[in-house]
């Protein structure tokens, strides 16, 4: 306990007095070279009470065993081995000192109690990093243990503390001190009042386990905050597991979304869709290759490049199976099935002939990568938030081009009657044409997302074919509302079944349940109605 | 005479192909077991092996001619069939190891011991009989499309609808049999089989003997066909795929009608799976992948839907050519494949059998034929 003694009284004169310069740490540090263990200890202290910022690395080398003293002048250096020799840099300064043979130099040694004594002092001297994260991660470390003997150092931090949600991590790292303290249970009471607003799963084991060694008014109060806690993170999962549902949601929503239009509106069943998606996320990949060597500058942006590129790379394959293929099989579509899965086929092949079987590494931009923080664990993740955006702007977009654009007229009015259109002048064979690319198109578009999330492969678009397919079906053909209803039932029921029944499981329940809404409603949850319905 | 009869019951070409199946069924496993392996004659063991498939892959096509070609019904989920009688079978030759597997236990199958089960679930009591076993190869698949054919078919689930649900079926039995808890052997499936009947399945008796039933089930199956699509109730069918709508506004149960040919076809693919795994050597869940399915539905179209014998012709023709193009051109087999797709929706609608059309269908029927083709567009 001399140790901690010796520790607190440094955190104090660390906060209260001033900072000591780097000659006196100097001066200190070779004290670390002499004496028991105990003063060793002692010179912790010191060093700690300096509280200037290099004290942090060298305690972290003695605490590593990489601290050595030069035997011919006792002077302390931190040494890494480079080779035969050591490489020996002043702890002090940060400056290199030259190197050593392994015979000139001797290994500060450590010991359990000593390590302790650091890590302690480390947890103390962190809270005053200049680095956000260093301040929170060591209050948040305080909050896990609950260490009473950190309390007058965070007391200390939280006076000094500027940024609001760390000063919240470090109040209720404060509370979770005090309840292992010696202060007045009313203080303990108002420490557990505090961690009760703090959802976290270590603060309500913590709590109960406080609850087990206390009793009465303290007892209660615990397990209370504890009860409260569990409740409280049991919305957050519901809310967790919406968030999940939705970001499903939104990767089925854009693999379904293409497939709605060439499915719904028009009754081709492509089985080539999953390659369109495959080939946007290709696109993605070689726009990012050309950034990389032609406008390194600007490769975070090459993401939003590969947007347009995609969607055209897609779109114009979907017009050449079109014309090439499809335009023979209208009104056939068990015929167009076949046909399309060969094209399908010869996608993926050329795909893999050309890039290889293996995975291609898309790099997610760095204004993509990292996620927000919420309380309750939950964290959401950017490029999650992003691609649930961008299945947002896609459907948008495609549904003001399906109801304002004239485009989208003569889409919905050949689909409707196609003899009538003609008759009115509109060139059915061009929509058809137009309206299969669209459909690629939107497809390419998934891929662009789906290569931010999902392996780069020729195999990519076939893991998505039956899932789009079934979503179409679910939501009810030739309606993209319905596309969106099924996206988003489908997404949230898998990730609500996936904590009860496993992944797999989850999945074959889904599947099943589809099968079994068919029968029920066999056009779907937006069925069609009028004349047109068996067309 | 006896040959005009059988050529009046099952039409010149249905004829050819019988005996041609006669024929093979008997001259390639002899030509295996009784020539010199030195002799020009001789059949290798590995041909032997690859043809018994071929004949289990034709019946799976024939089956799917059935309901495809007679009845409209585009199951895309008919691999499925197939592999649960080849699970079936499958589970049978497991049990047979007995105390002979890696782990020596004479109770349970290897991979259960692997999972360190202690008994054997309920499912798999009776597979040690091989009477309770063949039951099983007509019943698994025979119940499942009973059920799922009962409500798709009573609700009016038609046409791409029932592609898309047969698909979604078997890529949920393609996930659970993937699972190791379901006691199927999860992803490595059944294996490492010993014997049948007490023969074993490496020697080449038995595999001549399995050779030949694949040839006599195939010819059976083809047998039945014939007579149920050219019966009464085989006009029936083939008006439920013309029209469907008519065909039940004159009074018929479509659903029912279209039941009993998806249960006889999914029994007939569960057979053709059966006598796939003991030759093969192998089952396991990517049999189920929704890719086989729609690979069958492709020999179908090629050989000629609608004419039995012309499905079954064309899984042996795509798959000798994809045995062959693996072998030497492994890269271009998709490419082939996919061509092959593409080429025979969009210029060989009635397939190989087509191309024969003027020589086995005579005048009067095939201008019925043109007539309902008409009809059907």
């Amino acid at each position: 306990m001399g140790t901690f003694k010796n520790i607190l009284s440094a955190i104090f004169f660390l906060v209260s007095v001033s900072v000591a310069s780097a000659q006196d740490v100097g001066g200190l540090v070779d004290s670390l070279a002499t004496g028991s263990f105990s003063d060793r200890g002692n010179a912790v202290a010191s060093l700690v009470a300096s509280g200037s910022p290099v004290v942090v690395p060298i305690l972290q080398a003695l605490s590593d065993g990489n601290l050595y003293v030069r035997k011919a002048d006792s002077k302390v250096f931190i040494a890494t081995e480079s080779g035969e020799v050591f490489k020996l840099v002043d702890p002090a300064t940060g400056a290199d000192a030259g190197t050593a043979q392994k015979a000139e130099i001797d290994k500060i040694k450590v010991n359990n109690s000593l390590r302790e004594t650091i890590s302690n002092a480390m947890s103390g001297l962190t809270l005053f990093s200049k680095d956000g994260k260093t301040r929170k991660d060591a209050a948040l470390a305080v909050l896990k243990s609950g260490d009473a003997t950190a309390l007058p150092a965070l007391e200390k931090a939280i006076a000094a503390e500027s940024d609001p949600s760390i000063l919240a991590i470090m109040k209720t790292a404060a509370a979770a001190a005090t309840l292992k303290s010696d202060k007045p249970d009313d203080a303990k009471l108002a420490a557990i009042d505090v961690l009760s607003k703090y959802t976290d799963r270590d603060t309500a084991s913590l709590l109960t386990a406080y609850a087990a060694t206390v009793e009465g008014a303290l007892k209660d109060q615990a397990l209370a905050a504890s009860a409260k806690i569990e409740a409280s993170l049991n919305s957050w999962a519901v809310v967790q597991n919406v968030w999940y549902g939705l970001s499903l949601a939104s990767v089925l929503l854009l693999a379904a979304i293409g497939l709605a239009i060439t499915f719904g509106v028009m009754g081709i069943i492509n089985m080539a869709h999953g390659e369109m998606v495959m080939l946007g996320a290709y696109t993605t990949y070689v726009t990012q290759l050309l950034f990389k060597a032609y406008l390194p500058g600007l490769a975070d942006y090459a993401l939003i490049a590969a947007i347009p590129m995609a969607f055209l790379v897609s779109g114009a394959m979907g017009i050449v199976i079109e014309r090439s293929v499809i335009r023979f099989l209208y009104g056939r579509p068990l015929e167009t099935l076949l046909a399309t899965w060969g094209v399908s086929l010869i996608l993926q092949q050329a795909v893999r002939s050309i890039f290889g079987p293996t995975n291609k590494d898309v790099t997610t931009p760095s204004w993509m990568s990292g996620s927000i923080d919420l309380s309750g664990g939950l964290s959401l993740t950017l490029n999650r938030i992003a691609i649930l955006l961008f299945a947002a702007a896609v459907f948008a977009g495609l549904m003001i081009l399906m109801r304002k654009s004239p485009i989208g007229l003569q889409m919905r009015a050949v689909t409707q009657n196609r003899p009538m259109a003609n008759a009115m002048g509109i060139r059915s064979s061009r929509i058809d044409a137009l309206t299969f690319g669209l459909g690629s198109g939107i497809a390419g578009l998934a891929g662009v997302a789906l290569s931010q999330i999902d392996n780069v492969s020729p195999n990519l678009g076939q893991g998505y074919i039956i899932d789009s397919f079934l979503v179409v079906v679910f939501g009810g053909v030739g309606n993209l509302w319905g596309t969106l209803a099924g996206a988003v039932t489908l997404g949230i029921a898998n990730k609500f079944l996936e904590p009860f029944a496993g992944a797999v499981l989850g999945k074959i329940i889904i599947l099943v349940a589809v099968i079994l809404f068919i029968q029920k409603r066999p056009r779907g949850l937006f069925a069609l109605k009028g004349r047109w319905v068996e067309a | 005479m006896i040959s005009q009869h059988i050529m009046a019951r099952f039409g010149k070409a249905g004829t050819v192909f019988l005996f041609a199946l006669l024929i093979v069924g008997l001259a390639v496993p002899s030509l295996n077991l009784f020539t010199s392996p030195d002799s020009a004659l001789h059949v290798p063991d590995y041909i032997l092996a690859l043809l018994g498939k071929y004949l289990c892959y034709a019946l799976l096509a024939l089956s799917v001619d059935l309901v495809w070609g007679f009845c409209g019904i585009l199951s895309l989920g008919h691999g499925a069939f197939f592999a649960l009688g080849g699970y079936a079978m499958g589970m049978y030759m497991m049990r047979q190891i007995g105390a002979r597997g890696v782990y020596g236990n004479a109770d349970l199958p290897d991979f259960m011991v692997f999972l360190n089960w202690k008994t054997l679930p309920w499912y798999w009591h009776g597979f040690e009989f091989f009477p309770f076993a063949l039951l099983m190869i007509v019943l698994a698949p025979g119940i499942l499309a009973f059920v799922f054919g009962w409500l798709a078919f009573r609700s009016r689930v038609t046409g791409v609808y029932l592609s898309i649900i047969t698909q979604a079926m078997t890529f949920a039995l393609l996930l659970a049999f993937f699972r190791n808890d379901m006691g199927f052997g999860g992803n490595n499936g059944l294996t490492d089989f010993k014997d049948i009947l007490g023969y074993s399945v490496q020697s080449p008796n038995t595999r001549a003997v399995l050779f030949m039933l694949s040839a006599l089930a195939l010819g059976l199956c083809f047998i039945i066909a014939r007579l149920i699509t050219h019966s009464k109730f085989g006009k029936i069918i083939i008006s439920i795929r013309d029209a469907e709508s008519r065909t039940r506004f004159l009074g018929y149960r479509v659903e029912n009608y279209k039941l009993v040919v998806f249960v006889t076809s999914a029994i007939m693919a569960g057979i053709a799976g059966a006598l796939y795994v003991p030759q093969v050597g192998i089952i396991n869940p990517s049999e189920f992948s929704p890719a086989n399915s729609i690979e069958v539905v492709i020999w179908t179209a090629l050989g000629g839907r609608g004419t039995l014998w012309g499905a079954a012709l064309g899984a042996i023709v795509v798959n000798g050519a994809k045995s062959w193009f693996t072998g030497v051109l492994p890269d271009a087999w998709l490419f082939m494949l996919g061509a092959l797709f593409i080429f025979v929706t969009l210029f060989m609608p009635k397939g190989i059998a087509g191309l024969f059309a003027g020589w086995t269908t005579p005048a009067k029927e095939k201008k019925n034929a043109d007539v309902l083709a008409e009809a059907a567009e």
